[in-house]
């Protein structure tokens, strides 16, 4: 067999992805970076419609920080990649918010607002809360080997009323939990920190603007990336992965595999597939309008309502296209960005059901989107200003649109619900990074990158 | 490479890892981790660095003597006296 041409082959330039490939070229390995579609980024990519940019997946950035924030995740992330916290050009939010059917929770990048706004609303359980944010602050979540805590059984230890329970678990769940109604304990620990204690803010030019300094950076030290080319096969020799093969036929070899494509959709391209009931099952229906003015000159100021129509939405896989119980309003518009916005963006999100969407007919599918769309834009009517009469273009995409360009098994967004925290995945020297090695969201998703490529591919092997 | 320039060195990787510490001030007889906020996967860097750079390669069980800048000399002059130092890599 010839002498492998590459230290390590990375597949997929969405975050984890790019991340992993700057950490090895970082330090000399011989990198290639492969990446099925035309554009990187994955999950987390844009598209252009009407003359503007809209950004898929990209609602927040979570986990904001101050520059040189010390121990900060985004601190860890710059410093590892070699970016600058001034290029990525962070807009805060202003606030965003929790609505439920009788109550509203307001929440910012300042931990007072929601202390003084559940003291407002729950007195009740405003000690019980402090003591929560207490156990959070002081958690160590990243010991791999501790077992499965439940996080509504630890929840429960708390002086929280069931009301407010719910409301802090939303946002929670819908940016971070790819199994049904629970969540461990210590991605509720990392989530609780990321979203209600650090909270949001948005690159100034949206996600390419994340992407654009990736690529850059990959480039510079030394990466080779190659869109358009789809990868069929994981080469596996005596239990050990060897490289890859290409749609085109081609065949790479390298010391060490890298995927992003998720524990399922991994196994199976190496031949040893594992039972589709282990694929995530999170998937979504997203829906946007581009309206007239923007969100703030019709008095509205937060960049993100997570809603819930019901006093206990359920966090599970919805048994019609769509569910219009729980969802997610990201107004873009609503960042502190440097340039003020000329118009609005609204982004709506709903939990959707794969397999139903897939099973469409073609010509039952356009109108399924549409009437979902219709009907969630009067959904969004409650929560934000009404946008239908200032929408001027709308656009909608489906789990099926999202298994096109994420190739994830199902759509899925948030990977498998066992995730594989090691990034082994029984079959030596292939690794995964991504969603189902470790956790969700652009932040989680750099770090699984990261944190892989030098668990397996610089520390193991800095001889 | 001189004494020197080791320091200087070490200050240019630190500075390559962690570009949002102040670094103008440091104590050459005092803990790094003590005076500015390095967790150990910047630690790991600077050793990565060492070898990027100078092709010196420091074991785990020696990471001790890399604590502070005075180890860091005593440490490093004898495996780089005779080696050019790079700066800005």
């Amino acid at each position: 067999m010839p002498a492998p041409r590459y230290d390590a082959i990375v597949l997929g330039a969405g975050m984890s992805g790019l991340a992993a490939a700057i950490r090895l070229a970082q330090y000399e390995r011989r990198v290639l970076l492969l990446e099925r579609h035309a554009l990187v980024g994955g999950l987390n990519s844009w598209y252009k419609r009407g003359g503007r940019r809209f950004d898929t997946g990209l609602h927040a950035l979570t986990n904001y920080a101050k520059r040189g924030a010390p121990g900060a995740p985004l601190t860890k992330i710059l410093r590892q990649l070699r970016l600058s916290w001034e290029d990525l050009a962070l807009a805060p939010q202003t606030r965003s918010e929790i609505a439920f059917p009788h109550m509203r929770l307001s929440f910012s990048n300042e931990n007072e607002l929601l202390e003084s706004e559940i003291a407002r609303a729950f007195p009740a359980s405003r000690a019980g809360f402090a003591a929560l944010v207490a156990a959070v602050r002081a958690a160590n979540p990243f010991d791999a080997a501790a077992p499965f805590v439940s996080t509504r059984a630890r929840l429960a230890e708390f002086a929280i009323e069931p009301e407010l329970v719910e409301m802090l678990l939303l946002p929670l769940l819908w940016y971070g939990s790819a199994l049904a109604q629970d969540l461990a304990w210590d991605d509720f620990v990392i989530l609780f920190r990321s979203i209600l204690l650090e909270g949001f803010a948005r690159p100034e030019g949206g996600v390419k603007t994340l992407l654009d300094l990736l690529v850059a950076r990959a480039r510079e030290c030394g990466a080779e990336l190659r869109t358009n080319t789809p990868v069929t096969r994981i080469l596996v020799e005596h239990g050990a992965a060897r490289g890859v093969e290409l749609e085109s036929g081609e065949t790479i070899l390298a010391e060490q595999v890298y995927s992003s494509a998720g524990w399922v959709e991994t196994r199976a391209l190496a031949g040893a597939p594992v039972p589709d009931s282990e694929r995530g099952w999170v998937t979504i229906f997203e829906h946007m309008c581009v309206t007239k003015s923007p969100h703030r000159a019709r008095g509205h100021d937060a960049a993100i309502t997570f809603f819930s129509e019901v006093e206990r939405p359920r966090w599970s896989p919805p048994t019609e296209l769509v569910s219009f119980e729980t969802g997610v309003i990201c107004c873009s518009d609503n960042y502190a960005t440097k340039q003020a916005p000329t118009d609005g963006l609204l982004r709506a999100t709903l939990l959707a059901n794969h397999d139903r969407w897939s099973a469409l007919p073609e010509a039952e599918y356009e109108a399924a989107k549409l009437s979902a769309a219709a009907r969630l834009e009067q959904l969004c009517a409650s929560h934000v200003p009404d946008p239908r009469p200032e929408t001027v273009l709308r656009d909608s995409f489906t789990p099926r649109t999202i298994r096109y360009y994420t190739a994830h098994a199902g759509g899925a967004v948030y990977g498998s619900p066992v995730r594989h925290r090691d990034g082994r995945c029984g079959i030596a020297e292939l690794y995964l990074i991504g969603n189902d090695q470790g956790l969700v969201g652009i932040t989680g998703a750099l770090l699984s990158g990261i944190t892989m490529a030098n668990q397996h591919g610089l520390y193991a092997r800095n001889t | 490479m001189t004494r020197e320039e080791i320091v200087e060195s070490i200050k240019d990787i630190i500075r390559t890892i962690a570009p949002d510490e102040e670094l103008s001030g440091l104590k050459s007889d005092v803990r790094l981790r003590d005076q500015i906020a390095l967790d150990s996967m910047d630690f790991l860097d600077i050793v990565m660095e060492l070898r990027k750079r100078y092709g010196v390669q420091v074991p785990e069980e020696d990471y001790k003597e890399l604590a502070t800048l005075d180890g860091c000399v005593a440490y490093l002059h004898p495996r780089l006296k005779d080696r050019p130092a790079k700066v800005g890599v």
